[in-house]
């Protein structure tokens, strides 16, 4: 009886799996600083500030910032992957190395390749994510049951960002358009989306255009989760959003990779 | 006669108005090596595309194991090797974990892939490399990973575009005869070249494509012997003077061609040639009989030296 086919996309992701593996501590150690980092310097920085103010911390949802902030480093920290894999490294599969013409020629073809990058974003996020959460058990303030579910959000928002920045690098004839993205996508919604501290802060037209992108959304489901405070119906409804921007990149970039392998 | 094993009738790629492949029929059997031979932008690699099945044909039939390209892409693929005119290896993947990821695009187990991998690198003789980076290889050793790499599916059909390519003649031997032992084993070969001495050695049946069509079909020997005279007599005059003594070389042997570098005389006795070029008072720098070739057919097909 012949054995049950690995689905298309597993295989693609294997690869990334074994590149992964020659590189993965230094990886996993810069993923994991940085965010580490940031809790560092916003937690007790900008956190002594804010909670020393209980005005503050009731605009926060009665919690300490630092637990206030830690979804939103573990989404953004997902944000970054998504987007930073998905420029450069796209494009060098498709002309430098060009990866994506060997795999063009096995069985497989562009929609393996879409999901499988997808598939490898979601997990590279969820390591990243899980590396910072069990730092975070440390502490009492960021202790909670609720991190298990943010981390998977936070690889559904890395998957959000990957496959429409897929498309764009699919498509993209040099490597100009990506300092854009960087300038003019992940930077502002890092610091305006909604991340370190509420939207409500911002104008509202702002606000409107900051709910636009899945950070926000993810950034909220993640957030009731570690703080206990989950609305369901609007939890759906925020995954939803972002599962939206998962499907609508990954027909667009595979429809345009498939234009790109098989002219 | 069994099914070929390609059948392609009045194929035809365009990109946009230009065409590329301008309806050609080529019929390749079982077992059978089989080349594709000629210049630059002669249409070798589209071809090679659409047998393939990456590149869809503008125009015409194709058939491979009797199934369309467009619809049984997939199915088609599982069952041939391709190597690419460039490498698509993975250059910071080690050498055998390139052939372990490729063999998992074929959905075969680890446990085979590792056992694939083993022979193959045997057979393209990288079994000292297998832990080295891609990156650190040698262009001739890339080459042959790719060709490794190919096999890795087991195919009945091997697809090569200019295998050779800018590897150096030791090289070139080496994996003239890896492709040698692959067709004994009953692997049917499909090569393009813009090496004569490959197509000859490596060949039983060729076409000379120009300019998207072809323009001469047969056996290396049979192309020689319908094409060119037996032997070829090469006159090198002093520099810039050859087409001068084209001129008085007239009526020579059975056609005369006139390079910038020499003049060549297409008689059946080149000896007897020479003693005329002699006889008429004419003192080359340097003069070579020598048998003709596949060069010499495809410089009478098309006026064009084949420049590598
Ligand atoms: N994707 C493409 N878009 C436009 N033109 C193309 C494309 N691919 C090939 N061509 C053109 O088609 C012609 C044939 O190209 P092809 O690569 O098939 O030649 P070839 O015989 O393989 O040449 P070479 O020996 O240089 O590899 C060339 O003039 C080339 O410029
Ligand atoms: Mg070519």
């Amino acid at each position: 009886m012949a054995a049950l086919a690995t689905p298309g996309a597993f295989r693609v992701t294997g690869w990334y799996l074994t590149a992964f593996r020659r590189l993965w501590k230094m990886n996993l150690l810069s993923s994991f600083v940085q965010p580490m980092l940031y809790l560092l310097g916003l937690g007790v920085g900008v956190g002594s500030l804010v909670d020393r103010n209980t005005g503050s911390t009731s605009t926060l949802g009665g919690v300490s910032y630092v637990a206030y902030v830690v979804p939103g480093l573990l989404v953004t920290t997902a944000m970054s992957l998504g987007a930073m894999e998905s420029m450069w490294p796209v494009m060098g599969s498709l002309k430098w190395q060009r990866g994506y013409h060997g795999i063009a020629v096995t069985p497989l073809e562009a929609r393996d390749i879409v999901l499988g990058h997808a598939a490898w974003i979601a997990f590279r996020s969820a390591v990243a994510g899980a590396a910072v959460a069990i730092a975070l058990t440390l502490f009492p303030d960021t202790r909670s049951w609720g991190l298990i579910a943010a981390v998977a959000v936070a690889a559904l928002v890395g998957m959000a960002f990957a496959t429409p920045i897929m498309a764009i690098s699919v498509n993209s004839e040099y490597d100009g358009a990506f300092a854009g993205i960087q300038r003019f996508y992940i930077i502002p919604l890092f610091l305006f989306g909604g991340a370190f501290y509420p939207l409500s802060q911002l104008p509202t037209v702002v606000q409107w255009m900051a709910k636009i992108p899945p950070l926000w959304h993810g950034v909220v489901v993640a957030r009731g989760f570690t703080t206990g405070n989950v609305a369901w119906w609007a939890t759906l409804g925020h995954l939803a959003y972002v599962s939206i921007w998962i499907v609508a990149g990954a027909i667009v970039a595979t429809r345009r990779l498939r234009r790109k392998l098989y002219p | 006669m069994p099914e070929p094993l390609i059948r392609a009738h009045h194929l035809v790629k365009k990109f946009g108005d230009f065409t590329a492949v301008a309806g050609i029929d080529v019929e390749v059997q079982p077992g059978e090596a089989f080349g594709f031979l000629g210049p630059n932008g002669a249409g070798k690699s589209s071809t090679m595309r659409m047998i393939s099945c990456v590149s869809k044909p503008t125009d015409g039939t194709l058939r491979i194991f009797g199934l369309d390209p467009v619809t049984d892409g997939p199915k088609i693929r599982a069952r041939i090797g391709v190597v690419p005119q460039l490498d698509t290896l993975d250059t910071e993947l080690s050498v055998q974990e390139n052939l372990w990821i490729y063999g998992r695009f074929f959905d075969l187990s680890r446990a085979e892939c590792r056992r694939r991998t083993t022979e193959l690198l045997e057979f393209a003789q990288l079994t000292e490399r297998a832990e080295s980076v891609v990156d650190d290889l040698s262009g001739g050793m890339k080459r042959r990973l790719s060709i490794a790499r190919s096999l890795i599916n087991e195919p009945s059909l091997l697809l090569l575009d200019e295998p050779t390519t800018g590897l150096d003649p030791q090289a070139r031997h080496v994996l003239w005869d890896r492709l040698y032992r692959l067709k004994q084993q009953g692997v049917t070969l499909v090569l393009t070249t813009h090496y004569m001495d490959e197509a000859e050695q490596l060949c039983d049946r060729l076409v000379v494509m120009d300019q998207g069509r072809i323009v001469a079909e047969g056996s290396p020997r049979s192309l020689i012997e319908q094409y060119a005279t037996r032997e070829v007599l090469e006159l090198r005059f002093s520099a810039g003077t050859n087409d001068q003594f084209a001129d008085r070389l007239h009526g020579l042997g059975s056609r005369q061609e006139a390079l910038p570098d020499r003049v060549l005389v297409y008689a059946d006795d080149g000896e007897a040639a020479l003693q005329e070029v002699h006889h008429r008072g004419m003192q080359p720098e340097s003069a070579l009989v020598r048998r003709a070739s596949l060069e010499d057919v495809f410089l009478l097909l098309t006026g064009r030296s084949l420049a590598d």
